[in-house]
């Protein structure tokens, strides 16, 4: 049999599509809290209101003729990354990790003409990669150098850490590996693989790539499963306080380790994806309804941190 | 957590309300369920002719009123006549021929199209008023009062008292009184006289038995008994009741069939053919004649029914899309892209929408992809595509024209600026993730503007989306109750195959 049974699914807790839009998205996030998740600048400026540390922006790029001014913005750095403002799912990012005077590179070390970023540029203001085709701006962010713990686990892009909280819980975890497929970018649909983790550790538990299951990475071989994340409980903690940030009940952060700075908060999803579930070999229903249970008491972010990590934990 | 229920109740009334306006449509107007299904009709064709003596002449004739019966069309040749048709108390509907002066053979032509109604109950509108009892003479009276008073005491309802009635006139062996009484009067008055006398509603009405190519048939006569709010037919004159199959009731008034003022030796004659016609059309002109249209897509100017009859299709197809999206979980690119493909291979036909759309995909891939290295603003070259893709158009229709290939010209029907940005799409999704997910994105929504092509040029889809409006209040509350599907998708049963298992 190719096809599980619903029943079987339902038993495990698997969260579907469908509920997930109707029950979760649209009860608990308010069309009014979109902006500041589907804009990164607007949530860029909300991060850093809050305390909340998010990775250098070196600038914006609002209008055609000022994707000329790009080479003048990002002499000197070691890389830059330009990605549309309302994008989502990887779509539109261009990662540019090695630069030579005015030469820029790719992860994967094609050369980036600039006439190709001009073109790139173009497209997104044009809105191409944006939700509803909508005109967006561009947002020139300063290269994510990762920690070293990922040395031999990600290929050739920056790992990142996706966490789903609901009402302030983080309740469950995803460590997100570029691959050779995913070209520097950590989206799982373009090929990145997802490795779920602990809530209570940050340890690795299982992982996937295109939704099936693997234990080495496909590039550099290394066991997957042996990873721990470090500063799991600042993750943790910044995770949950995106809820306040945010106003979104049903919520994905997606955070980065840099080497320098820690960790980052790089991006809010109001629509995380499903395959998080595929990672951790574990549903979502269960730990979801455990939290509506509980009630709207409010708490800490110290006490939902410290909650999550005893009841959801494997 | 607000209740569903109001949610719940609107999508069953709108259900209802769907079911219901169908169910109306099929019951009340005869719109066939299926298209393409043939009704059997009538032409029936009545001659009048009388001896006219140059005095002024009026001939007053009955026309067929049977609930069992439509009339379609009906039309009268005579010239030379004034003509018009009365209706006394929408009871008794008659042609009125007059003249001035007729002498010499007339000859009068009424013809009728008919179509059976299914109808064989005689109902009657309103209680008829009790017969004035008939006064036998002297010779009839003993014997009539005693076969009287014999059926009655073997009977309880009006109805049973005309059964019996009916018997004893057409017994193997029958009694001396019978006998004596029918050899005055006939059966038919005889019976009539006899109910009227126990103050039984009954009257005579005319039939004509309809078969397929006769000439010169003659109107039976029969009794209609009232019983209950319904008339019931008895045939004395062969012992039978009940309404036999292709009778045509033509006056039912109990009035003469036929009348004739300053006219001699008139009589009338029938001819008839049966045909088979569409049942679509045929209730199309029932319900002009009854002025029932006027809430009708039918009544538009035909350009404007044919273009409604495009427009009716889309809701099928986005009911297709909704279910392929929320139970089957297929993705597509543009969300409703799909539907607009579709639309246009109802025109082009499947094969050649297919191979059309495939050629001018490729052809505009590939002149997007030297477009793209001309670094354009994404507004100009989306314009720039479009007008390439007109361009293909042209070519390929003309091409197709020059190699005799007539399913070629139907490629202009594609909607070019969705090909267009489908174009630019799958060009973006070329170069960033490779051929492969072009393939199957663009496989998908093929797919999905596939079946929504099947869906909607089934013929009975067709029929039913133009001549049962209701349908789509159906639609509707089927797409409201998907958006309240919270259950697995198809695919996902395969997607978390991994989560099912221990
Ligand atoms: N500043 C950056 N430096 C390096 N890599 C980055 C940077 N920003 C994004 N990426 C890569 O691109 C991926 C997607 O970025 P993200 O901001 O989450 O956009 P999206 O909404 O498209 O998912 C990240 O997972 C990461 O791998
Ligand atoms: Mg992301």
């Amino acid at each position: 049999m190719i096809l599980a049974r619903p029943r079987a699914l339902r038993k495990n807790g698997v969260l579907s599509m469908n509920k997930r839009n109707i029950d979760y998205i649209g009860r608990y996030n308010q069309r009014k809290f979109y902006k500041r998740v589907d804009d990164k600048l607007s949530t860029k400026r909300l991060a850093v209101a809050n305390g909340i540390a998010v990775p250098d922006l070196i600038g914006t790029i609002f209008v055609q003729h000022a994707i000329n001014d790009i080479p003048k913005m990002v002499r000197g750095l070691p890389g830059f990354v330009i990605k549309p403002a309302k994008g989502s799912g990887g779509k539109g990012i261009l990662v540019i990790t090695k630069m030579e005077g005015d030469r820029y590179f790719k992860p994967n070390g094609d050369e980036v003409l600039h006439d190709e970023l001009y073109r790139h540029v173009s497209n997104v203001l044009s809105g191409l990669f944006s939700l509803g085709g909508n005109p967006d701006v561009a947002i020139v962010e300063g290269l994510i150098q990762f920690d070293p713990v990922f040395e031999g686990y990600s290929y050739e892009g920056v790992p990142d850490i996706r966490l789903i909280v609901f009402k302030g819980f983080p309740v469950m975890g995803m460590l997100r590996l570029s691959t050779a497929a995913s070209d520097g970018k950590a989206n799982l649909h373009q090929g990145a693989v997802g490795v779920g983790i602990d809530i209570g550790t940050g340890k690795g538990l299982h992982a996937v790539q295109f939704d099936n299951p693997l234990d080495f990475h496909p590039d550099t071989q290394k066991k997957l499963t042996a990873i721990a994340v470090p500063e799991w409980d600042t993750l943790l903690h910044t995770a949950s306080r995106a809820y306040e940030m945010s106003g979104m009940g049903y919520l994905g952060t997606d955070m980065v380790l840099d080497k320098n700075r820690g960790p980052l908060l790089l991006e809010l999803n109001a629509r995380p994806g499903l395959a998080i579930q595929i990672a951790n070999n574990r549903g979502l229903l269960g730990p979801l309804q455990h939290i509506e249970r509980l009630g709207d008491e409010p708490m800490s972010v110290e006490d939902r941190v410290t909650y999550s990590k005893e009841h959801f934990c494997f | 957590m607000h209740s569903k229920k109001p949610f719940y109740i609107l999508v069953a009334l709108l259900f209802i309300l769907g079911v219901s306006t169908c169910l109306y449509r099929s019951v009340e107007h005869h719109v066939p369920f299926l298209p393409g299904q043939q009704v059997q009709s009538w032409a029936v064709d009545a001659k009048v002719s009388f001896q006219g003596s140059g005095k002024p002449v009026e001939a007053s004739f009955s026309l067929p009123q049977d609930p069992a019966y439509e009339v379609l069309v009906e039309n009268t040749t005579s010239p030379g006549y004034g003509f018009s048709i009365s209706n006394a108390d929408n009871q008794d509907k008659r042609a009125i021929w007059s003249k001035r002066a007729a002498s010499g053979r007339q000859d009068l032509y009424y013809k009728v199209t008919l179509i059976p109604t299914g109808q064989t109950k005689i109902a009657a509108s309103e209680e008829p008023d009790a017969p004035t009892p008939y006064i036998w003479p002297a010779t009839e009276k003993a014997a009539a009062e005693q076969v009287t008073q014999e059926v009655w005491d073997h009977s309880a309802t009006n109805l049973s008292f005309a059964q019996q009635l009916n018997k004893e006139f057409n017994a193997t062996e029958r009694s001396q009184n019978v006998e004596l009484l029918l050899s005055g009067n006939s059966a038919t008055k005889l019976f009539i006289n006899i109910l009227h006398n126990k103050a039984i509603p009954a009257r005579e009405v005319s039939g004509l038995y309809l078969e397929d190519q006769r000439r010169r048939q003659e109107l039976v006569n029969f009794v209609e008994i009232y019983n209950e709010g319904q008339w019931y037919l008895f045939n004395p004159n062969d012992g039978t009741q009940g309404r036999p199959e292709n009778l045509l009731l033509w006056g039912q008034s109990g009035k003469s069939v036929l009348d004739v003022i300053g006219g001699t030796n008139s009589q009338v004659s029938f001819s008839m053919l049966q045909d088979t016609r569409s049942a679509l059309a045929t209730s199309i002109d029932i319900l002009r004649n009854n002025d029932a249209l006027s809430f009708s897509l039918y009544q538009l100017p035909l350009e404007e029914q044919s273009l409604f009859k495009g427009i009716l299709l889309i809701p099928i197809g986005v009911l297709m899309v909704v279910f392929l999206r929320v139970l089957i979980g297929i993705k597509t690119s543009g969300t409703f892209m799909p539907v607009l493909i579709a639309l246009a291979f109802i025109q082009t036909t499947l094969f050649t929408g297919l191979v059309g759309f495939l050629l001018i995909v490729a052809c505009g891939l590939m002149i997007r992809a030297y477009l793209s290295q001309l670094n354009l603003l994404l507004i100009s070259r989306i314009s720039a595509v479009i007008i390439v893709v007109i361009g293909i158009i042209g070519v390929f229709t003309l091409l197709s024209y020059k190699l005799g290939l007539s399913e070629g010209l139907t490629i202009t029907f594609f909607p070019m600026i969705i090909l267009a940005w489908t174009i630019e799409r799958m060009s973006i999704l070329w170069e960033e993730e490779g051929p492969k997910e072009v393939v199957i994105q663009g496989g998908g929504s093929l797919l999905v503007a596939t079946l929504a092509y099947l869906a909607m040029s089934a013929s009975w889809v067709q029929h039913w989306v133009f001549n049962f409006l209701g349908i789509h209040l159906i639609i509707l509350a089927l797409v409201l109750v998907m958006g309240q599907y919270t259950g697995y998708r198809l695919l996902e049963l395969r997607r978390f195959k991994p989560l099912a298992g221990e």
